[in-house]
Protein backbone atom coordinates (compact mmCIF):
# COMPACT_ATOMS: atom_id res chain seq x y z
CA UNK A 1 0.00 0.00 0.00
CA UNK A 2 1.68 3.48 -1.03
CA UNK A 3 1.09 6.50 1.50
CA UNK A 4 -0.67 8.06 -1.24
CA UNK A 5 -3.71 5.41 -0.62
CA UNK A 6 -4.27 6.30 3.45
CA UNK A 7 -3.62 9.84 2.38
CA UNK A 8 -6.94 10.46 0.87
CA UNK A 9 -8.88 8.82 3.75
CA UNK A 10 -6.68 10.70 6.01
CA UNK A 11 -7.72 13.80 4.26
CA UNK A 12 -11.28 12.71 4.14
CA UNK A 13 -11.25 12.38 7.99
CA UNK A 14 -9.83 15.43 8.74
CA UNK A 15 -12.00 17.45 6.46
CA UNK A 16 -15.51 15.22 7.99
CA UNK A 17 -14.02 16.06 11.48
CA UNK A 18 -13.36 19.70 10.79
CA UNK A 19 -16.89 20.48 8.75
CA UNK A 20 -19.34 17.17 8.75
CA UNK A 21 -18.76 17.09 5.18
CA UNK A 22 -22.56 16.19 4.57
CA UNK A 23 -23.18 15.50 1.12
CA UNK A 24 -27.00 16.08 0.51
CA UNK A 25 -28.23 13.92 -3.19
CA UNK A 26 -30.89 16.50 -4.16
CA UNK A 27 -31.38 16.43 -7.33
CA UNK A 28 -29.43 12.82 -8.47
CA UNK A 29 -28.45 9.82 -6.14
CA UNK A 30 -25.07 8.49 -5.87
CA UNK A 31 -24.05 6.83 -8.85
CA UNK A 32 -21.09 5.41 -10.67
CA UNK A 33 -21.94 6.70 -14.16
CA UNK A 34 -19.93 9.25 -16.22
CA UNK A 35 -20.47 12.60 -15.10
CA UNK A 36 -19.28 16.15 -14.58
CA UNK A 37 -19.76 17.79 -11.36
CA UNK A 38 -19.62 21.50 -11.38
CA UNK A 39 -19.11 23.41 -8.25
CA UNK A 40 -18.82 27.16 -6.53
CA UNK A 41 -15.15 27.17 -6.07
CA UNK A 42 -14.11 29.24 -2.75
CA UNK A 43 -11.38 27.91 -1.30
CA UNK A 44 -8.81 25.09 -1.28
CA UNK A 45 -10.63 23.00 0.78
CA UNK A 46 -13.20 22.51 -1.86
CA UNK A 47 -11.68 19.77 -3.59
CA UNK A 48 -11.43 17.50 -0.43
CA UNK A 49 -14.78 18.55 0.87
CA UNK A 50 -16.20 17.10 -2.03
CA UNK A 51 -14.07 14.36 -2.11
CA UNK A 52 -15.16 13.20 1.38
CA UNK A 53 -18.23 14.09 0.92
CA UNK A 54 -18.34 11.37 -2.26
CA UNK A 55 -19.31 7.99 -0.94
CA UNK A 56 -15.64 5.58 -1.31
CA UNK A 57 -16.35 3.79 -4.53
CA UNK A 58 -17.07 6.40 -6.38
CA UNK A 59 -14.12 8.87 -5.28
CA UNK A 60 -11.38 6.72 -7.90
CA UNK A 61 -13.27 7.57 -10.47
CA UNK A 62 -14.18 11.15 -10.34
CA UNK A 63 -11.06 13.46 -11.05
CA UNK A 64 -11.02 17.17 -10.26
CA UNK A 65 -9.14 19.66 -12.51
CA UNK A 66 -6.15 21.44 -10.94
CA UNK A 67 -4.10 24.28 -12.66
CA UNK A 68 -0.99 22.44 -13.87
CA UNK A 69 0.94 26.33 -13.08
CA UNK A 70 -0.11 26.45 -9.20
CA UNK A 71 -0.43 22.76 -8.54
CA UNK A 72 2.67 21.32 -9.78
CA UNK A 73 5.22 24.15 -8.36
CA UNK A 74 6.12 22.02 -5.27
CA UNK A 75 6.87 18.20 -4.84
CA UNK A 76 4.51 18.06 -2.20
CA UNK A 77 1.26 19.97 -4.21
CA UNK A 78 2.83 17.85 -7.54
CA UNK A 79 2.58 14.48 -5.28
CA UNK A 80 -1.15 15.83 -4.05
CA UNK A 81 -2.70 16.22 -6.88
CA UNK A 82 -1.13 13.28 -8.75
CA UNK A 83 -0.77 10.30 -6.37
CA UNK A 84 -3.58 11.18 -3.48
CA UNK A 85 -6.24 12.71 -5.89
CA UNK A 86 -5.40 11.68 -9.33
CA UNK A 87 -6.24 15.20 -10.66
CA UNK A 88 -5.97 16.26 -14.48
CA UNK A 89 -3.82 19.29 -14.85
CA UNK A 90 -5.09 22.12 -17.79
CA UNK A 91 -2.39 24.74 -18.33
CA UNK A 92 -3.84 28.25 -17.73
CA UNK A 93 -1.50 29.42 -20.30
CA UNK A 94 -1.25 28.30 -23.61
CA UNK A 95 2.25 27.08 -24.67
CA UNK A 96 2.03 27.43 -28.30
CA UNK A 97 -1.11 28.71 -30.25
CA UNK A 98 -2.27 25.32 -31.46
CA UNK A 99 -2.21 23.63 -27.87
CA UNK A 100 -5.93 23.08 -26.50
CA UNK A 101 -6.11 23.46 -22.72
CA UNK A 102 -9.25 21.11 -22.95
CA UNK A 103 -7.01 18.18 -24.46
CA UNK A 104 -6.62 16.61 -20.76
CA UNK A 105 -9.91 17.03 -20.26
CA UNK A 106 -11.31 15.30 -23.71
CA UNK A 107 -8.68 12.70 -22.86
CA UNK A 108 -9.89 11.77 -19.13
CA UNK A 109 -13.53 11.99 -20.73
CA UNK A 110 -12.99 9.13 -23.50
CA UNK A 111 -11.40 7.14 -20.95
CA UNK A 112 -14.85 7.18 -19.09
CA UNK A 113 -13.67 9.27 -16.34
CA UNK A 114 -16.14 11.54 -14.47
CA UNK A 115 -14.76 15.07 -13.86
CA UNK A 116 -14.53 18.01 -10.75
CA UNK A 117 -14.91 21.33 -12.57
CA UNK A 118 -15.00 24.71 -10.91
CA UNK A 119 -16.43 26.62 -13.49
CA UNK A 120 -15.53 30.09 -12.24
CA UNK A 121 -11.89 28.95 -12.95
CA UNK A 122 -10.46 30.88 -9.41
CA UNK A 123 -11.88 31.02 -6.19
CA UNK A 124 -13.79 33.61 -5.50
CA UNK A 125 -14.41 34.67 -2.03
CA UNK A 126 -17.20 37.17 -2.41
CA UNK A 127 -21.22 37.02 -3.09
CA UNK A 128 -22.30 35.23 -6.06
CA UNK A 129 -20.00 33.00 -8.08
CA UNK A 130 -18.00 34.21 -11.08
CA UNK A 131 -19.17 33.69 -14.61
CA UNK A 132 -18.65 30.58 -15.64
CA UNK A 133 -15.41 29.92 -18.20
CA UNK A 134 -16.55 28.69 -21.25
CA UNK A 135 -14.22 25.16 -21.28
CA UNK A 136 -17.72 23.26 -20.13
CA UNK A 137 -19.73 24.40 -22.42
CA UNK A 138 -16.96 23.23 -25.30
CA UNK A 139 -16.85 19.47 -23.46
CA UNK A 140 -20.75 19.55 -23.00
CA UNK A 141 -20.88 19.76 -26.64
CA UNK A 142 -18.24 17.04 -27.03
CA UNK A 143 -19.86 14.45 -25.23
CA UNK A 144 -23.55 15.33 -25.08
CA UNK A 145 -24.80 12.12 -23.09
CA UNK A 146 -22.36 12.56 -19.99
CA UNK A 147 -24.33 13.82 -16.90
CA UNK A 148 -23.66 17.82 -15.73
CA UNK A 149 -24.33 17.42 -12.24
CA UNK A 150 -24.64 21.16 -10.59
CA UNK A 151 -23.34 20.88 -7.02
CA UNK A 152 -23.00 23.84 -4.46
CA UNK A 153 -20.92 23.65 -1.92
CA UNK A 154 -22.05 25.56 1.38
CA UNK A 155 -20.27 27.64 4.34
CA UNK A 156 -16.77 26.39 3.06
CA UNK A 157 -15.44 30.16 2.47
CA UNK A 158 -15.71 30.52 6.42
CA UNK A 159 -13.69 27.42 6.98
CA UNK A 160 -10.54 28.54 4.98
CA UNK A 161 -10.99 31.94 3.74
CA UNK A 162 -7.94 32.53 0.88
CA UNK A 163 -4.61 33.41 2.03
CA UNK A 164 -5.32 31.61 5.53
CA UNK A 165 -3.49 27.77 5.93
CA UNK A 166 -5.12 26.61 8.95
CA UNK A 167 -8.92 25.54 8.22
CA UNK A 168 -11.51 26.76 11.39
CA UNK A 169 -13.69 23.86 12.36
CA UNK A 170 -17.66 25.15 10.84
CA UNK A 171 -20.18 22.63 9.48
CA UNK A 172 -20.31 22.49 5.29
CA UNK A 173 -22.58 20.66 2.83
CA UNK A 174 -22.23 19.40 -0.34
CA UNK A 175 -25.41 19.66 -2.16
CA UNK A 176 -25.77 17.64 -5.58
CA UNK A 177 -28.17 18.75 -8.12
CA UNK A 178 -30.43 17.65 -10.95
CA UNK A 179 -28.46 16.54 -13.71
CA UNK A 180 -28.27 18.57 -16.87
CA UNK A 181 -27.71 18.44 -20.06
CA UNK A 182 -27.10 20.53 -23.28
CA UNK A 183 -30.57 21.54 -24.55
CA UNK A 184 -31.19 21.47 -28.74
CA UNK A 185 -29.77 24.72 -30.18
CA UNK A 186 -28.69 26.16 -26.74
CA UNK A 187 -25.74 28.69 -27.47
CA UNK A 188 -22.59 29.23 -25.39
CA UNK A 189 -23.71 32.18 -23.48
CA UNK A 190 -27.55 30.65 -22.41
CA UNK A 191 -25.80 27.43 -21.42
CA UNK A 192 -23.16 29.29 -18.99
CA UNK A 193 -26.18 31.15 -17.60
CA UNK A 194 -28.27 28.53 -17.13
CA UNK A 195 -25.77 26.02 -15.42
CA UNK A 196 -24.90 28.70 -13.27
CA UNK A 197 -27.82 29.49 -12.09
CA UNK A 198 -29.38 25.99 -11.36
CA UNK A 199 -25.52 25.83 -9.09
CA UNK A 200 -26.98 29.24 -7.17
CA UNK A 201 -30.44 27.78 -6.71
CA UNK A 202 -28.71 24.95 -4.56
CA UNK A 203 -27.75 27.08 -2.01
CA UNK A 204 -29.68 26.63 1.17
CA UNK A 205 -31.83 28.94 2.44
CA UNK A 206 -31.52 30.84 -1.16
CA UNK A 207 -30.09 33.71 -1.85
CA UNK A 208 -32.18 36.56 -0.34
CA UNK A 209 -31.88 35.88 3.62
CA UNK B 1 -28.18 -0.44 52.37
CA UNK B 2 -25.60 -0.64 54.72
CA UNK B 3 -24.00 -3.04 53.59
CA UNK B 4 -23.07 -1.06 50.10
CA UNK B 5 -20.94 1.48 52.29
CA UNK B 6 -18.85 -1.16 53.27
CA UNK B 7 -18.30 -2.27 49.13
CA UNK B 8 -15.55 -1.34 47.44
CA UNK B 9 -15.78 1.86 45.24
CA UNK B 10 -15.15 -0.16 42.00
CA UNK B 11 -17.97 -2.56 43.12
CA UNK B 12 -20.44 0.30 43.95
CA UNK B 13 -19.53 1.63 40.79
CA UNK B 14 -20.32 -1.32 38.56
CA UNK B 15 -23.67 -1.37 40.54
CA UNK B 16 -24.44 1.84 39.45
CA UNK B 17 -23.77 1.33 35.95
CA UNK B 18 -25.54 -2.10 36.16
CA UNK B 19 -28.37 -0.12 37.49
CA UNK B 20 -28.20 2.23 34.89
CA UNK B 21 -28.13 -0.13 31.92
CA UNK B 22 -30.65 -2.18 33.42
CA UNK B 23 -32.90 0.33 33.16
CA UNK B 24 -32.53 1.75 29.82
CA UNK B 25 -33.14 -1.96 28.72
CA UNK B 26 -36.05 -2.12 30.79
CA UNK B 27 -37.07 1.16 28.85
CA UNK B 28 -36.11 -0.10 25.43
CA UNK B 29 -37.82 -3.48 26.17
CA UNK B 30 -40.97 -1.88 27.03
CA UNK B 31 -40.92 0.61 24.01
CA UNK B 32 -40.67 -2.21 21.57
CA UNK B 33 -43.61 -4.53 22.96
CA UNK B 34 -45.68 -1.15 22.85
CA UNK B 35 -44.54 -0.41 19.53
CA UNK B 36 -45.87 -4.13 18.66
CA UNK B 37 -49.07 -3.76 20.09
CA UNK B 38 -49.84 -0.04 18.24
CA UNK B 39 -47.84 -0.34 14.66
CA UNK B 40 -47.17 2.99 14.06
CA UNK B 41 -50.26 2.81 10.71
CA UNK B 42 -52.81 2.99 13.21
CA UNK B 43 -51.55 6.00 14.51
CA UNK B 44 -52.73 10.07 14.26
CA UNK B 45 -50.07 12.61 13.64
CA UNK B 46 -49.25 13.93 17.43
CA UNK B 47 -49.00 10.53 18.80
CA UNK B 48 -46.39 9.74 16.10
CA UNK B 49 -44.45 12.48 16.77
CA UNK B 50 -44.40 11.89 20.00
CA UNK B 51 -43.13 8.73 19.42
CA UNK B 52 -40.44 9.54 17.64
CA UNK B 53 -39.41 12.24 19.89
CA UNK B 54 -39.50 9.27 22.33
CA UNK B 55 -37.33 7.18 20.30
CA UNK B 56 -34.68 10.16 19.93
CA UNK B 57 -34.35 10.57 23.67
CA UNK B 58 -33.81 7.32 24.39
CA UNK B 59 -31.13 6.81 21.52
CA UNK B 60 -29.61 9.90 22.94
CA UNK B 61 -29.76 8.23 26.70
CA UNK B 62 -28.38 5.27 25.59
CA UNK B 63 -25.54 7.35 23.92
CA UNK B 64 -25.27 9.60 27.17
CA UNK B 65 -24.93 6.42 29.12
CA UNK B 66 -22.33 4.98 27.09
CA UNK B 67 -20.25 7.85 27.20
CA UNK B 68 -20.92 7.65 30.43
CA UNK B 69 -19.26 4.47 30.96
CA UNK B 70 -16.69 4.68 28.08
CA UNK B 71 -15.53 7.94 30.40
CA UNK B 72 -15.23 6.02 33.47
CA UNK B 73 -13.65 2.86 32.26
CA UNK B 74 -10.76 5.19 30.51
CA UNK B 75 -9.54 7.16 33.03
CA UNK B 76 -8.80 10.88 33.59
CA UNK B 77 -7.16 10.81 30.06
CA UNK B 78 -9.41 8.81 28.36
CA UNK B 79 -12.35 11.20 29.99
CA UNK B 80 -10.54 14.18 29.57
CA UNK B 81 -10.03 13.68 25.92
CA UNK B 82 -13.94 11.94 25.26
CA UNK B 83 -15.56 15.48 27.01
CA UNK B 84 -12.80 17.36 24.73
CA UNK B 85 -14.56 15.87 21.96
CA UNK B 86 -17.70 16.85 22.81
CA UNK B 87 -16.88 20.48 24.08
CA UNK B 88 -15.32 20.38 20.19
CA UNK B 89 -18.45 19.41 18.42
CA UNK B 90 -20.31 21.49 20.44
CA UNK B 91 -17.98 24.39 20.11
CA UNK B 92 -18.29 23.52 16.40
CA UNK B 93 -22.02 23.81 16.04
CA UNK B 94 -22.25 26.92 18.04
CA UNK B 95 -19.83 28.73 15.88
CA UNK B 96 -21.27 28.13 12.60
CA UNK B 97 -24.99 29.01 13.52
CA UNK B 98 -23.33 32.60 14.78
CA UNK B 99 -22.45 34.66 11.81
CA UNK B 100 -18.31 34.82 12.26
CA UNK B 101 -16.70 37.18 9.81
CA UNK B 102 -13.87 36.51 7.89
CA UNK B 103 -11.82 38.67 10.04
CA UNK B 104 -12.70 36.22 13.10
CA UNK B 105 -10.33 33.53 11.65
CA UNK B 106 -7.81 33.73 13.75
CA UNK B 107 -9.74 34.48 16.45
CA UNK B 108 -11.63 30.67 15.91
CA UNK B 109 -8.42 29.25 15.43
CA UNK B 110 -7.28 30.19 18.82
CA UNK B 111 -10.15 29.42 20.42
CA UNK B 112 -10.49 25.64 19.03
CA UNK B 113 -6.81 24.87 19.06
CA UNK B 114 -5.26 26.49 21.52
CA UNK B 115 -7.92 27.22 24.44
CA UNK B 116 -10.00 23.97 24.04
CA UNK B 117 -6.94 21.70 24.45
CA UNK B 118 -5.09 24.10 26.92
CA UNK B 119 -8.35 23.51 29.19
CA UNK B 120 -8.27 20.26 28.91
CA UNK B 121 -4.91 19.39 29.92
CA UNK B 122 -5.24 21.26 32.55
CA UNK B 123 -7.88 19.18 34.14
CA UNK B 124 -6.67 16.27 33.07
CA UNK B 125 -3.48 17.38 35.54
CA UNK B 126 -6.03 18.83 38.11
CA UNK B 127 -4.51 22.07 38.39
CA UNK B 128 -8.08 23.20 39.56
CA UNK B 129 -6.53 26.59 40.30
CA UNK B 130 -5.50 27.65 36.91
CA UNK B 131 -8.30 25.65 35.74
CA UNK B 132 -10.82 27.56 36.92
CA UNK B 133 -9.08 31.11 35.60
CA UNK B 134 -8.31 29.87 32.60
CA UNK B 135 -10.91 30.88 30.55
CA UNK B 136 -12.72 33.42 32.28
CA UNK B 137 -9.03 35.53 32.96
CA UNK B 138 -6.65 34.78 30.49
CA UNK B 139 -8.73 33.48 27.29
CA UNK B 140 -11.24 36.54 27.89
CA UNK B 141 -8.43 39.00 27.55
CA UNK B 142 -6.71 37.06 24.50
CA UNK B 143 -9.49 36.72 22.04
CA UNK B 144 -10.34 40.52 22.06
CA UNK B 145 -6.31 41.24 21.44
CA UNK B 146 -6.36 38.55 19.10
CA UNK B 147 -9.56 40.29 17.25
CA UNK B 148 -8.08 43.76 17.13
CA UNK B 149 -4.53 42.26 15.60
CA UNK B 150 -6.78 41.07 12.63
CA UNK B 151 -7.25 44.91 12.08
CA UNK B 152 -10.79 44.68 11.04
CA UNK B 153 -13.48 47.34 13.84
CA UNK B 154 -16.58 46.50 12.31
CA UNK B 155 -18.84 44.91 14.90
CA UNK B 156 -15.82 44.41 16.99
CA UNK B 157 -17.93 44.39 20.40
CA UNK B 158 -20.74 41.76 18.98
CA UNK B 159 -17.88 39.40 17.02
CA UNK B 160 -15.90 39.05 20.35
CA UNK B 161 -18.55 38.39 22.05
CA UNK B 162 -19.86 35.66 20.08
CA UNK B 163 -16.78 33.86 20.35
CA UNK B 164 -16.17 34.93 24.23
CA UNK B 165 -19.88 33.29 24.71
CA UNK B 166 -18.94 29.98 22.70
CA UNK B 167 -15.80 29.46 24.81
CA UNK B 168 -17.43 30.01 28.09
CA UNK B 169 -20.35 27.68 27.34
CA UNK B 170 -19.16 25.19 25.14
CA UNK B 171 -15.28 24.06 26.55
CA UNK B 172 -15.64 25.66 30.00
CA UNK B 173 -18.75 24.86 30.75
CA UNK B 174 -18.69 21.30 29.70
CA UNK B 175 -15.27 20.82 30.89
CA UNK B 176 -16.43 20.95 34.56
CA UNK B 177 -17.87 17.45 33.78
CA UNK B 178 -14.66 15.49 33.88
CA UNK B 179 -13.52 17.76 36.41
CA UNK B 180 -16.15 16.65 38.44
CA UNK B 181 -14.81 12.82 37.62
CA UNK B 182 -11.36 14.13 39.23
CA UNK B 183 -12.03 15.77 42.34
CA UNK B 184 -11.18 14.30 45.34
CA UNK B 185 -13.15 14.51 48.47
CA UNK B 186 -11.73 13.25 51.89
CA UNK B 187 -12.94 9.97 52.45
CA UNK B 188 -14.66 9.50 48.90
CA UNK B 189 -11.79 8.64 46.43
CA UNK B 190 -12.02 6.76 42.96
CA UNK B 191 -16.29 7.83 43.77
CA UNK B 192 -16.58 11.03 41.28
CA UNK B 193 -18.72 8.91 38.56
CA UNK B 194 -21.06 9.17 41.37
CA UNK B 195 -21.19 12.85 40.99
CA UNK B 196 -20.97 13.23 37.78
CA UNK B 197 -24.04 10.94 37.74
CA UNK B 198 -25.55 12.86 40.76
CA UNK B 199 -25.70 15.62 38.40
CA UNK B 200 -26.65 14.60 34.88
CA UNK B 201 -29.43 13.03 36.89
CA UNK B 202 -31.02 16.06 38.72
CA UNK B 203 -30.38 18.01 35.77
CA UNK B 204 -32.44 15.63 33.38
CA UNK B 205 -35.07 15.60 36.05
CA UNK B 206 -35.48 19.09 36.26
CA UNK B 207 -35.44 19.53 32.93
CA UNK B 208 -38.43 16.40 32.29
CA UNK B 209 -40.13 18.30 34.90
CA UNK B 210 -40.18 21.45 34.01
CA UNK B 211 -41.70 20.35 30.55
CA UNK B 212 -44.85 18.40 32.13
CA UNK B 213 -45.32 20.97 34.48
CA UNK B 214 -45.62 23.44 31.59
CA UNK B 215 -47.59 21.08 29.49
CA UNK B 216 -50.02 20.34 32.30
CA UNK B 217 -49.84 23.61 34.05
CA UNK B 218 -50.99 25.79 30.79
CA UNK B 219 -49.44 29.27 32.68
CA UNK B 220 -49.06 32.08 30.45
CA UNK B 221 -45.78 31.44 28.93
CA UNK B 222 -43.34 34.24 31.10
CA UNK B 223 -41.09 35.31 27.92
CA UNK B 224 -43.06 34.55 25.45
CA UNK B 225 -40.61 35.83 22.23
CA UNK B 226 -37.78 33.16 23.66
CA UNK B 227 -39.85 30.05 25.18
CA UNK B 228 -43.69 29.06 24.93
CA UNK B 229 -43.00 26.54 27.92
CA UNK B 230 -41.11 28.76 30.07
CA UNK B 231 -43.22 29.81 33.34
CA UNK B 232 -42.11 30.61 36.86
CA UNK B 233 -43.94 28.19 38.68
CA UNK B 234 -43.21 25.50 35.97
CA UNK B 235 -39.52 26.30 36.82
CA UNK B 236 -39.94 25.97 40.59
CA UNK B 237 -41.37 22.56 40.18
CA UNK B 238 -38.38 21.47 37.66
CA UNK B 239 -36.19 22.75 40.08
CA UNK B 240 -37.55 21.33 43.51
CA UNK B 241 -38.26 18.12 42.08
CA UNK B 242 -34.37 17.99 40.86
CA UNK B 243 -33.65 19.20 44.13
CA UNK B 244 -36.05 16.15 45.74
CA UNK B 245 -34.34 13.68 43.42
CA UNK B 246 -31.23 14.53 44.60
CA UNK B 247 -31.50 14.34 48.21
CA UNK B 248 -32.79 10.74 47.47
CA UNK B 249 -29.44 10.15 45.86
CA UNK B 250 -27.77 11.37 48.92
CA UNK B 251 -26.13 8.12 49.65
CA UNK B 252 -24.40 8.34 46.26
CA UNK B 253 -22.46 11.26 47.00
CA UNK B 254 -19.88 12.63 49.86
CA UNK B 255 -22.89 15.11 51.33
CA UNK B 256 -25.34 14.46 53.68
CA UNK B 257 -29.32 14.96 52.41
CA UNK B 258 -29.74 18.38 53.34
CA UNK B 259 -26.31 19.52 51.58
CA UNK B 260 -27.44 17.42 48.66
CA UNK B 261 -30.80 18.42 48.71
CA UNK B 262 -29.68 22.73 48.34
CA UNK B 263 -26.21 21.56 45.94
CA UNK B 264 -29.26 19.60 43.39
CA UNK B 265 -31.14 22.38 43.98
CA UNK B 266 -28.70 25.10 42.49
CA UNK B 267 -27.14 21.93 39.61
CA UNK B 268 -31.23 21.76 38.74
CA UNK B 269 -32.44 25.46 38.57
CA UNK B 270 -29.16 27.16 37.00
CA UNK B 271 -29.44 24.07 33.90
CA UNK B 272 -33.06 24.86 33.20
CA UNK B 273 -32.29 28.78 33.17
CA UNK B 274 -28.79 27.96 30.90
CA UNK B 275 -31.23 25.81 28.78
CA UNK B 276 -33.54 28.94 28.38
CA UNK B 277 -30.80 31.90 27.77
CA UNK B 278 -29.34 28.95 24.69
CA UNK B 279 -33.73 29.03 23.72
CA UNK B 280 -32.62 32.88 23.17
CA UNK B 281 -29.43 32.83 21.67
CA UNK B 282 -31.11 30.36 18.99
CA UNK B 283 -33.92 32.73 18.85
CA UNK B 284 -31.69 35.45 17.68
CA UNK B 285 -29.99 33.70 15.33
CA UNK B 286 -33.43 32.05 13.78
CA UNK B 287 -33.56 28.54 14.68
CA UNK B 288 -35.79 26.58 17.08
CA UNK B 289 -33.55 23.72 17.28
CA UNK B 290 -29.84 23.52 16.89
CA UNK B 291 -29.85 20.72 15.00
CA UNK B 292 -32.96 21.31 12.87
CA UNK B 293 -31.13 23.67 10.12
CA UNK B 294 -29.37 20.23 9.39
CA UNK B 295 -30.46 20.57 6.04
CA UNK B 296 -27.86 23.68 5.79
CA UNK B 297 -24.99 23.33 7.99
CA UNK B 298 -25.25 18.88 9.04
CA UNK B 299 -25.33 20.17 12.69
CA UNK B 300 -26.26 16.99 15.11
CA UNK B 301 -27.98 19.38 17.89
CA UNK B 302 -25.45 17.99 20.20
CA UNK B 303 -25.86 21.65 21.56
CA UNK B 304 -29.35 21.17 22.43
CA UNK B 305 -28.61 18.02 24.71
CA UNK B 306 -25.69 19.43 26.73
CA UNK B 307 -27.15 23.09 26.97
CA UNK B 308 -28.38 22.50 30.62
CA UNK B 309 -25.40 20.60 31.55
CA UNK B 310 -23.07 23.40 30.21
CA UNK B 311 -24.57 25.84 32.98
CA UNK B 312 -25.10 23.45 35.66
CA UNK B 313 -22.06 21.89 35.66
CA UNK B 314 -19.65 24.73 36.35
CA UNK B 315 -22.07 26.23 39.38
CA UNK B 316 -22.33 22.74 40.79
CA UNK B 317 -18.93 22.16 40.49
CA UNK B 318 -17.46 25.77 41.94
CA UNK B 319 -20.70 25.21 45.46
CA UNK B 320 -19.16 22.05 46.30
CA UNK B 321 -15.84 22.67 45.98
CA UNK B 322 -16.38 26.52 47.88
CA UNK B 323 -18.75 24.48 50.58
CA UNK B 324 -16.57 21.72 51.54
CA UNK B 325 -13.22 24.02 51.17
CA UNK B 326 -11.20 21.64 48.69
CA UNK B 327 -7.92 22.72 48.53
CA UNK B 328 -6.91 20.68 45.09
Amino acid sequence: MRLADLMGPLLGFIARAITGAQGHWLGCPPSNEQRIYIANHQSHFDLVLIWAALPAELRPRVRAIAARDYWTKSKFKTWLTTDVFNTVYVSRTRANPDEDPLEPLVEALRQGDSLLIFPEGTRSAKGEPLPFKAGIYHLAEQFPNVQIIPTWIDNVQRVMPKGEVVPVPILCTVTFGTPTQIQPEEDKKAFLERTRAEMMALKPGGWRQ
Amino acid sequence: MSELKHWSPADQIALLFGLLFGLLLLITAGGVLYRAKNPVEELTIEPRSARAQFRRDLNASWIGALLFWLAWISGAVGSTILFGLFSFFCLREFITLQHTTRSDHRTLIAAFFVILPLQYIVVANRRFDLFTVLIPVYAFLAIPVISALSGDPKRFLERNAKIQWGVMVCVYGLSHAPALLLLEFPRYQGRGAFLLFFLVTVVSIAQIMQEVASRSLRRRPAVRAISRSFSKRAWWIGALSGAFVGALLYWVTPFKAGQAFVLAFLAAGSGTLGALVMKAMKREAGVHYWGNRSSITGAIGLLDRTAALCFAAPIFFHSVRWYFKLSV
